[in-house]
């Protein structure tokens, strides 16, 4: 039984996706081979990971378009701490790479919360100077694997039951959101505060410091991601993972993820960054050229977006009892 | 004013004293008092704009007070946010239902205030569990797992009182509770209140309808212009002095005197469908004719208006201004066509609050007050001035955002932006909802003034008084379709609520 | 009834004018001019002076357009993409060899057309523009690395230089004309025709804006149309500026462009903003990336300048309002 009608979107972007790895297999039967899968999985995993909490500031009727600027930033001081002291513990690294992500998240939240400021005006201008504090940081130059620690570099390669850390980290991550989303009076809030912000107030909740921590979230995930960016491809310079934040947009979109706020699903942000994902890893493998990606990951956003907006439309007010019980 | 004398043999539950709120530019509240007694249900009356809202945003805590104490069982206390609120076990069920469509039913009644379980998780099976004992104890046939979109609007109001008693509240604000509701819902309502006064809960009720105050309210409290004017018991009180404490003054709503000239036809509706929401509209309307359309909150008059208007469709029907037929496909056709609509909802549909008069006025007339596609502001302020001093406008200049004005202004303004198009059919939806009793008697004026002039004017009203009061003849509408058209002597209050209710036949 | 005259206005127009936002700019950028006078003796130089204007022509003509849009309340992150192909599809045409006037043809079809095809999505279909217009943008740029992949385009013709490289009159580039001929249509358009007015009531309530008559989707219909437009005409400039084309041409520019209608002044929510304001907002732009070029400083710090400006400029305002509170 179809119990709710977002489950049935899922489930419609779930088939497609299978529908498409059907496609690929018939032109490369090896690509669905479980470990190319894996493979597949793990190199999309920063996009699953940054998707999720950017799914958790669209459904705040916010937006967070300095995501990847945040990656890279963190991922640039992390990486530069690495070579600065090559002898501090991981645990360490990580825990600087969230914690300054949670404040560069923080900051943006605060704009909104405090300042009233349109988060897309917030973001835009945050994503600028992040980028521009990395040049300062790093002087425009590049931190280089030779550069980098033995144990800054393998940490998200490392395999703990035939998986990367880097999938197991976006496993953590998905397990844990679906928990906070639907089991915590925060995570409920999201929904509520993008759903009806009016009524929020009135149920209690602060609507702007739920923003706030939705683009903290945001923050935080996006300073994890820029270390195992950084780590699992083993350089860092101003430019890494540019444009990146529409990918995780257009991820959240694909995944039924109402601009509008208050719709959306872990499980949404997740199937639609493994679309993306999957798309971008089995063009080559078809012998379409790469450059293909970026038109098909567009036309992907509007099918998705016409879709669900069909799928949503509201229904006009029942007055006629004949329309009430349809023969 | 005579403190009641049963009231002071009384401890109040919850006591406001000399409560004061400022907001910039208004003095909504000035030292007002309110008594709220346990197993009393206590009727706050007043006009709009007479403060009961802030009261209940106060009580809330989504307001702070700027003077003034709350007292709570003798104790001094503060609300500093709803949850706050909540937790002295204060509850609001509101007017407009404030609850959120991708929720479950169970999840809408525990927002803010889940049961825990380990790890300080939502307890999700309890919190069902709850959910499903309080909808049963209010007769609510609702699974709690339903996500509230799938609900309809009556099923979302039991959704909204079971969330106020989910919270162990001991003080229920009820604010305007049966404006959506059906009659039977009503009486629901009714049985409900006596539930909760037997369980000794302290109520607020805040309405309108005064036969609703004398059945339930056990006090009265008006207020005026955010002043306080009166309390006691009801008994103590009759609807005549309740009237005269809340417009300060002795008013009887009197309404223009009209001729019943009405000219040749003008419009001609003939069938017109709609899928769900009304089927089989005939009726046509004379030059200087008002023709009232009455029916309870949703029976579809809004709706049908609105699609005669170009606004929702699909719909089906053939209109026919003048005999000849008209295609109408938006409000800009209709407009062409000389049929215009002052809509119910001023706020989102009538004005555009942020933009100043003088180019509310004009919007739809700028074809006129422009020169190819230049404006000419000189032509603009000429025509909103003049249709300004005509409906009496009250606003420190033209170039004021409407948003500035008070809600019967706002309503002159809409008025006037539809009158300076010179329309031949004019469709006021609830004309004077929400708007001060001397703002609508400027409104009724004018109403005959037009029909007096040849406009043919359709009135949709749900207040009985007006109904009766303005209109040449009176169609009502119940569940989308017309059920009676009553003109002359038939034009009474109790044909119109039977047929309005579908109650038998009329007498 | 008591007839009442009300009157027209309190204040002058004059006075409202000297408190608006665009005054406050103005007295920015006139700071920024001064200090950049004094911190390089190269900044008051008629050439250099013009040389810097390139910096935000192009991308003030299409924010004259998104200004419009923004203040209708939707939004148009495409145009930058709307470049990439518009200068692809003409650098197509010209390696068969089509004059100038063909390709000048060809950029403002192919800017029309996508602007047609956001239009269609928004208005008719009634999608939200912002993600709309994030799709299109993949898709556009994205036909534009299908056609070139890594390769590039040359070889315009010599008379299409003009649009891009050319002067009209000493050291007034045709560019700078352009810009300046476009700001006074799209300032006539929106504050004083018929049609503006209409943008400003959609922009503040689309419910009331249709509910007065106003033809909502026609007018935004148009304001996409027009953006495309001005998107192809930007495409024209900076494809015979730069004399060849990348798919990568004008990457990240529609952040640029809101950018600098936000700091000219208009609201990102809709409903209010002005055509001065983006002019002037275009200028400061203009001028902190020249004064900080002059200066030495890299590009990507001048985005630091401009990214704080426009957070700042938002922000100060509120900061200074809740301490007076």
């Amino acid at each position: 039984m179809i119990k709710t009608f977002l489950r049935a979107r899922e489930a419609i972007l779930a088939g497609a996706i299978l529908l498409l790895l059907a496609l690929i297999a018939i032109r490369f039967a090896g690509f669905i081979a479980p470990a190319n899968l894996a493979n597949v999985f793990n190199d999309t995993a920063p996009l699953i990971i940054l998707a999720i909490g950017q799914m958790i500031v669209i459904l705040t009727r916010c937006i967070d378009l300095s995501v990847a600027a945040n990656l890279a930033l963190t991922g640039m001081v992390v990486a530069m701490m690495n070579v600065a002291a090559p002898g501090l513990p991981l645990i360490f690294t990580i825990t600087v790479a969230i914690g300054l992500g949670t404040t560069l998240g923080m900051f943006n939240g605060l704009m909104v919360w405090k300042l009233g400021i349109p988060p897309i005006v917030v973001t835009l201008g945050t994503m600028t100077i992040f980028r521009g504090t990395i040049f300062l940081l790093s002087d425009g130059k590049w931190v280089n694997s030779h550069e980098m620690s033995a144990a800054f570099k393998a940490f998200p390669r490392a395999m703990i039951l035939g998986l990367p850390v880097l999938s197991w980290i976006a496993i953590a991550t998905i397990l844990l959101f679906t928990l906070i989303l639907s089991r915590t009076t925060l995570g409920r809030a999201f929904f509520a505060v993008g759903g009806n912000p009016h009524a929020a107030v009135y149920a209690g909740i602060n609507v702007g410091r739920t923003q706030f921590w939705a683009f903290t979230i945001s923050g935080a995930l996006a300073g994890l991601t820029g270390y195992l960016w950084v780590a699992r491809y083993a350089v860092a310079y101003v430019d890494i993972a540019l444009g990146f934040e529409l990918d995780v947009v257009a991820a959240c979109v694909i995944g039924g993820i109402a601009i509008a706020g208050g719709v959306g699903s872990v499980g949404g942000a997740v199937l639609g960054a493994l679309f993306l994902g999957i798309i971008k890893n089995a063009l080559p493998v078809v012998n379409i050229s790469p450059f293909w990606q970026l038109s098909i990951s567009g036309a992907a956003i509007i099918i998705a977006v016409a879709l669900n907006a069909r799928a949503a439309r509201t229904k006009g007010r029942i007055i006629l009892k004949r329309a009430e019980h349809p023969a | 004013m005579q403190p009641a004398a049963t009231a002071a043999a009384m401890t109040p539950m919850l006591s406001l004293d000399g409560i004061t709120k400022v907001f910039p530019g208004v003095r909504a509240l000035s030292e007002v008092s309110l008594q709220l007694y346990p197993g009393q249900v206590t009727a706050l009356v007043g006009e709009n704009g007479a403060g009961k809202s802030t009261v209940v945003k106060i009580l809330t805590g989504i307001y702070q007070p700027d003077g003034g104490t709350i007292t709570l069982d003798g104790a001094a206390v503060t609300f500093p946010n709803a949850k706050a609120a909540a937790d002295a076990g204060i509850t609001a069920i509101h007017q407009e239902t404030v609850l959120f469509d991708e929720l479950t039913v169970a999840e809408n009644i525990f927002l803010g205030h889940a049961p825990r379980g380990r790890f300080g998780l939502i307890d999700t099976a309890e919190m069902v569990r709850k959910a499903a004992a309080i909808l049963h104890g209010i007769e609510a046939a609702i699974d709690p797992d339903t996500r509230l979109r799938d609900l309809g609007i009556a099923s979302k109001h039991l959704v909204a009182i079971a969330r106020a008693l989910s919270i162990d509240a001991r003080i229920v604000i009820m604010d305007e509770p049966t404006a959506a509701l059906s009659h039977k819902e009503i009486t629901e309502l009714y049985a409900l209140v006596e539930k909760l006064k037997a369980q000794g809960k302290a109520i607020l009720f805040i309405s309108h309808k005064f036969d609703e105050i004398f059945r339930i309210a056990d006090h009265y409290t008006v207020f005026r212009d955010g002043q306080f004017v009166g309390a006691g018991a009801i008994t103590d009180v009759t609807p005549d002095a309740l009237v005269q404490m809340m417009v300060g003054r002795a008013v009887d709503q009197i309404f223009p005197k009209r001729g019943h000239k009405t000219g040749r036809e003008v419009l001609k509706v003939v069938g017109y469908d709609h899928p769900t929401e009304f089927e089989g509209i005939n009726f046509t309307l004379h030059q200087g004719e008002i023709l009232g359309f009455y029916g309870l909150v949703g029976a579809g008059r809004s709706e049908f208006m609105q699609s005669l208007f170009g606004i929702t469709r699909p719909a089906k029907g053939v209109t026919r201004i003048d005999g000849a037929v008209t295609v109408i496909r938006s409000p800009a056709d209709a407009v062409a066509n000389g049929i215009v609509y002052v809509p119910e909802d001023r706020g989102r549909q009538g004005a555009i609050m942020a933009l100043p008069i003088f180019q509310n006025i004009t919007i739809p007339s700028l074809h006129r007050t422009s020169r190819h596609g230049f404006l000419r502001l000189a032509r603009e302020f000429e025509l909103a001035r003049d249709y300004t001093t005509r409906l009496d406008l009250r606003a420190a200049s033209l170039d004021t955002p409407v948003g500035n004005l008070s809600g019967g202004n706002q309503q002159k303004v809409v008025i006037a932006k539809w009158l300076a198009t010179q329309p031949r059919v004019i469709i006021l939806d609830e004309p004077t909802k929400g708007i001060d009793i001397g703002s609508k008697a400027a409104v009724h004026a004018f109403m005959a003034e037009l029909a007096a002039q040849g406009l043919a004017i359709i009135m949709v009203s749900s207040e009985i008084p007006e109904v009766l009061g303005m209109s040449d003849r009176v169609i009502v509408m119940r569940e989308g379709r017309i059920v009676a058209e009553v003109a002359g002597d038939g034009m009474t209050p109790e044909t119109l609520v039977r047929h309005a209710a579908g109650i038998g036949a009329a007498a | 009834m008591t007839a009442r005259i009300i009157p027209d206005r309190l204040q002058s127009p004059l006075q409202r004018r000297l408190k608006s936002w665009e005054t406050l700019l103005l007295a920015v950028a006139v700071a920024i001019f001064i200090f950049n006078s004094f911190a390089s003796e190269y900044f008051l130089n008629a050439w250099n002076l013009s040389d810097a204007t390139f910096n935000f022509t192009e991308k003030a003509m299409i924010a004259f357009a998104m200004a419009l849009l923004i203040i209708a309340g939707e939004i148009d992150l495409s145009v930058a993409a709307i470049i990439a192909l518009a200068s692809t599809a003409m650098g197509a045409a010209a390696q068969i060899g089509a004059s100038p006037s063909v390709l000048v043809l060809i950029g403002l079809g192919t800017g029309l057309a996508c602007g047609a095809f956001n239009a269609v999505l928004v208005t008719v279909m009634g999608l939200p523009s912002i993600v709309v217009t994030i799709g299109t943008m993949s898709l556009f740029r994205g036909i534009s690395y299908i056609v070139l992949g890594d390769t590039a385009y040359g070889g315009y013709p010599a008379g299409f230089a003009f649009f891009g490289q050319g002067y009209v009159w000493w050291v007034i580039s045709f560019e700078f004309v352009l810009f300046a001929i476009l700001a006074v249509i799209f300032g006539v358009l929106l504050h004083l025709t018929s049609f503006g007015r209409t943008v400003y009531a959609i922009g503040n309530n689309p419910t009331g804006a249709l509910f007065s008559g106003i033809r909502v989707a026609r007018v935004k219909f148009i304001l996409f149309l027009l953006t495309g437009l001005m998107s192809g005409i930007a495409a024209i400039c900076l494809t015979s500026r730069l004399g060849s084309t990348r798919p990568s041409i004008a990457f990240g520019m529609e952040l640029e462009v809101v950018t600098m209608v936000v700091l000219g002044g208009v609201s990102i929510l809709g409903g209010s903003g002005s055509i001065p304001g983006v002019v002037i907002a275009a200028f400061v732009m203009g001028l902190v990336t020249f004064g900080l070029g002059l200066l030495n400083v890299p590009g990507i710090v001048m985005s630091i300048v401009i990214g704080a400006l426009l957070i700042g400029v938002i922000a100060l305002p509120r900061i200074w309002a809740m301490r007076r509170l």
